[in-house]
């Protein structure tokens, strides 16, 4: 037979648990709806509409391996970064389109960031693969920088591009020796001809180095702009 | 000294330099400096992809098995020309990229072709490194060793494109960076095959082959083999 005081106690302690839960809860959706309200994703400022500009491609063609120049006319932020993803994801876009000379799926969403540092000049041989500076800058817009300060980019100084590319445009992009060196090098050459600044290009994956495209193009080296020459003159 | 005042040093000294003479006339004439040795022409052809990597994917196969059936075929063709070949792989096996590289470096091999397949583009496709060519130094790093034979490659791939165009074939030249081709010490070339160019489009020809039909790998094969041959007879010229 249990005793009536210790019917009592298991009862209120019973009670106490229940309680605590409820409250527990309670506080765990205050603490959630505080995390929501402060993640507010709706914009808050109007999207100032950039003045269309003029912007050289260099398209690639999987017919003849040929890199050639297409000029188009885009709205182009004043930020190099966003100028230089803006510009990317406009050659992208043109691979996705139905019919393309050079099928590549993604689009403009596939260039996840693109950084813009001080250039190392050993690099410039093309024949070593530096590795990326220990401190970057993020040239986009929307996104924080963090760890220490970045150092400041020379006024006319080199510059070395970093393309960080979504793990989704690597894993849909055709396999070949060709289509892969081609999507390298027009966006190396694309970069070039609109940020002549910009000598040398470095590919991440998802912000993590890959050893190679879709299994051939190196993407652990350093690529000079210079190595993407049209093959032609331009192209209508 | 004698009486004369003459020392019997000097005697002695003419005598010792008249057996020197003498003894330098009488021996027999060195032999004429052999000519060196002339390199033996070794083919490494590389089958790329392998085991774990299957590479791109064709319509019927993976781009592995079909490089391994070209590699086979023109190994064959180089064999029954007397070629020595050495391939990097017989089977479906993993292999490192390093290790194409050492394959083909220990080989001492006077030209590499390094194999692949793809769905995309029409013809076949060369690409020499892309790394700036170097003069040839002692200790070469590992990642660019190719850079001192960059000029030799492209000389390669210009027989490769002769021979090609030769036999009737779509061919376009190109520069990429492959890590194995970027650490071999030999001319070394990557041939890639898509899709048989576009035979106009009259009904009554046949359509385009894909890079894993047999006839068409075979007469690739046939003008890779050709290639080679011209290569070996430019290799040996004085």
């Amino acid at each position: 037979m249990i005793p009536r005081h210790q019917t009592i106690l298991f009862i209120v302690l019973l009670a106490s648990s229940a309680l605590m839960a409820v409250v527990l809860w309670q506080l765990r959706e205050r603490a959630h709806q505080r995390l929501l309200s402060g993640q507010d994703s709706s914009p808050a400022v109007a999207p100032a509409v950039a003045p269309a500009e003029p912007a050289t491609l260099l398209v690639a063609h999987d017919d003849d391996g040929s890199l050639l120049t297409q000029l188009q006319s885009l709205p182009l932020p004043q930020d190099p970064g966003g100028r230089a993803r803006a510009i990317l994801g406009k050659l992208l876009d043109l691979y996705a389109a139905p019919g393309s000379a050079h099928p590549v799926p993604g689009g403009a969403s596939s260039i996840a960031q693109v950084f813009l540092l001080p250039a190392q000049t050993s690099a410039t041989t093309g024949n070593n693969a530096a590795s990326l500076p220990a401190q970057s800058a993020p040239a986009t817009s929307g996104r924080k920088a963090h760890g220490p300060p970045a150092p400041a980019l020379p006024p006319d100084g080199p510059q070395l591009a970093v393309v960080n590319l979504t793990g989704a445009f690597v894993a849909s992009h055709p396999s070949g020796l060709e289509t892969e060196s081609l999507t390298v090098l027009s966006i190396c050459g694309t970069l070039h001809a609109n940020l002549p600044r910009v000598t040398q290009v470095r590919f991440l994956v998802d912000g993590q180095t890959r050893a190679n495209l879709a299994g051939h193009a190196d993407l652990t080296r350093t690529y000079l702009a210079t190595d993407a020459v049209p093959t032609e003159g331009a192209h209508p | 000294m004698d009486a004369l005042g003459r020392s019997p040093v000097l005697p002695l000294a003419i005598f010792l330099v008249a057996s020197i003479q003498l003894s330098a006339a009488q021996a027999p004439p060195a032999p004429p400096a052999a000519p060196p040795p002339t390199p033996r022409f070794v083919v490494v052809i590389d089958a790329a992809h392998g085991g774990n990597d299957p590479g791109g994917r064709l319509p019927a196969q993976a781009e592995k098995d079909c490089t391994l059936a070209l590699s086979v075929r023109l190994r064959s063709l180089l064999n029954a020309r007397a070629i020595p070949v050495v391939t990097t792989r017989e089977s479906d096996l993993t292999i490192d990229q390093n290790r194409r590289a050492e394959i083909a470096n220990h080989a001492n091999a006077q030209a590499c072709l390094s194999l692949h397949a793809s769905q995309s583009g029409a013809g076949v496709h060369l690409f020499v490194s892309s790394l700036t060519p170097d003069p040839p130094t002692r200790f070469a790093p590992w990642k660019t060793a190719q850079a001192a034979w960059v000029t030799r490659s492209l000389a390669l791939a210009g027989v490769l494109n002769s021979a090609l165009l030769h036999a009737g074939m779509n061919v376009t030249l190109g520069r990429t960076a492959l890590p194995a081709i970027d650490s071999m010490t030999c001319p070394a070339v990557a041939v890639e095959i898509g899709a048989e160019a576009a035979k106009g489009s009259d009904p009554g020809r046949p359509a385009a082959a894909g890079p894993e039909d047999p006839a068409y790998q075979a007469s690739v094969a046939e003008a890779l083999a050709a290639a080679m041959l011209e290569w070996r007879s430019e290799a040996h010229q004085p």
